[in-house]
């Protein structure tokens, strides 16, 4: 018997709600999604974790600006950090700049460790932000943590659409719960993911536009929470019955 | 892995296995650590009298024994076999914690000593694993 696994469900019982924000092609905002919307939650005053589960490119901590991050506190297991009142943790607080080239196994088992020895505390969110896929983090994900529900991130792209369906098909299939879809970089009144989404009867949240200035507000919490692109968010949580 | 978060995992199964198995009194947890966890045996004896004293009733004549097993590392580009004490050495404070964190991490700071590569298997010693729990019904 794995100790650790048995521990995971008793790090985790005082948060209420696990939201893993995934999607399936690569670089279509996933972390862009989470960083904010844990930015979004906890000014809205909820207590909120951030886990940046991208052990091969982890994005999290780039967004939202964080850079003094050291070691986590050492208390009967570790303690995340706080920013901005959001608990943080990566591997980056063990990897610093360093690649972390890990096999699928590693994934799993650096996974399970960072669940089993991370003591978040009472939260009222803990937001995951997803690798790209349905690869050994998600796989991973639906086994130990069975309560995690998606909040998964598209683009209007065909290409990416598709891929993202594969997620989904996925989830229904093992019942994970699906808390919607988000539909980024939008551009116009393309109603192609809304039809798409209509069809398998999953819950279309909204759309975030492509925004210009976004890319500047990238490591600046003041700027990032003021842009379009986290104020479009923050209106899809206050229209959004999960939250 | 860290000491206490190992120490309240162990404790956390043998409860969970008691309930199973319908045991009043645990006798004996065998756990088996490798080496890559770089556990303090000390510290985690000691965290698991803390952790254990809720649980009095059932553990309180209950010896743990720990089975250390040695880690060895093979790279997947030239196969060669090393093992990870001697990899160890040449490692800095601050890296030698981060494995203890998180035992992958190997990968971030462990080169293959033949050929360079990170790619490398934990062929052996890497997980943490309870042999054996045994005790009275
Ligand atoms: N709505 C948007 N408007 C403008 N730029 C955006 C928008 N959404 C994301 N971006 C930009 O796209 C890039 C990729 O975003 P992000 O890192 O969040 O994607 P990801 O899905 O997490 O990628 P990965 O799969 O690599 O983890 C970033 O440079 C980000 O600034
Ligand atoms: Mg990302
Ligand atoms: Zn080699």
């Amino acid at each position: 018997m794995d100790p650790r696994i048995e521990v995971i469900d008793k790090r985790l019982k005082d948060i209420k709600k696990i939201i893993a924000v995934a999607g399936g092609k690569g670089g279509i905002g996933k972390s862009s999604v989470a960083s904010a919307l844990a930015l979004i939650l906890s000014k809205m005053g909820h207590k909120v974790g951030l886990f940046d589960l991208d052990f091969s490119g982890p994005s999290s901590h780039i967004i939202l600006g964080i850079k003094n991050y050291d070691f986590p506190k050492e208390d009967k297991g570790i303690v995340p950090s706080e920013y901005y009142g959001i608990k943080f943790m990566s591997i980056i607080s063990f990897s610093g700049e360093n690649p972390s080239p890990l096999r699928g196994i590693d994934i799993s088992n650096a996974i399970i460790e960072l669940l089993a020895i991370t003591r978040w505390g009472s939260l009222d969110y803990l937001i995951i932000d997803m690798p790209p896929g349905i690869g050994d983090a998600t796989l991973d994900i639906i086994r130990v943590i069975k309560r995690t529900e998606f909040l998964l991130v598209t683009t209007p792209s065909k290409v990416a659409f598709e891929t993202v369906k594969k997620s989904l098909q996925l989830l229904l299939e093992l019942k994970v719960p699906i808390v919607g879809v988000i539909e980024n970089m939008a551009n116009s009144k393309n109603l192609f993911v809304r039809n798409q989404l209509e069809h398998l009867n999953i819950n279309y949240l909204g759309k975030i536009n492509f925004d210009k200035d976004f890319e500047d507000a990238i490591g600046d919490v003041n700027k990032l929470y003021n842009t379009t692109f986290t104020q479009s968010l923050k209106e899809i949580v206050l229209n959004c019955k999960f939250f | 892995m860290h000491e206490w978060a190992l120490a309240d995992a162990v404790v956390t199964t043998a409860l969970k296995v008691a309930e199973n198995e319908g045991l009043k009194e645990i006798s004996e947890i065998i756990v088996k650590i490798g080496e890559l966890q770089t556990i303090d045996t000390e510290i985690f004896n000691f965290a698991l009298k803390e952790v254990m004293q809720p649980q009095k009733e059932l553990l309180e004549k209950a010896t743990i024994k720990i089975k250390p097993e040695k880690a060895i590392l093979k790279c997947k580009v030239c196969k060669h076999e090393w093992l990870f004490k001697d990899a160890v050495k040449n490692l800095s404070e601050d890296e030698t914690e981060s494995l203890h964190f998180i035992p992958e991490t190997a990968h971030v700071y462990l080169r293959c000593p033949e050929c360079n590569s990170p790619d490398f298997e934990i062929i052996q010693g890497r997980g943490i694993w309870i042999d054996s729990i045994s005790g009275e019904r």
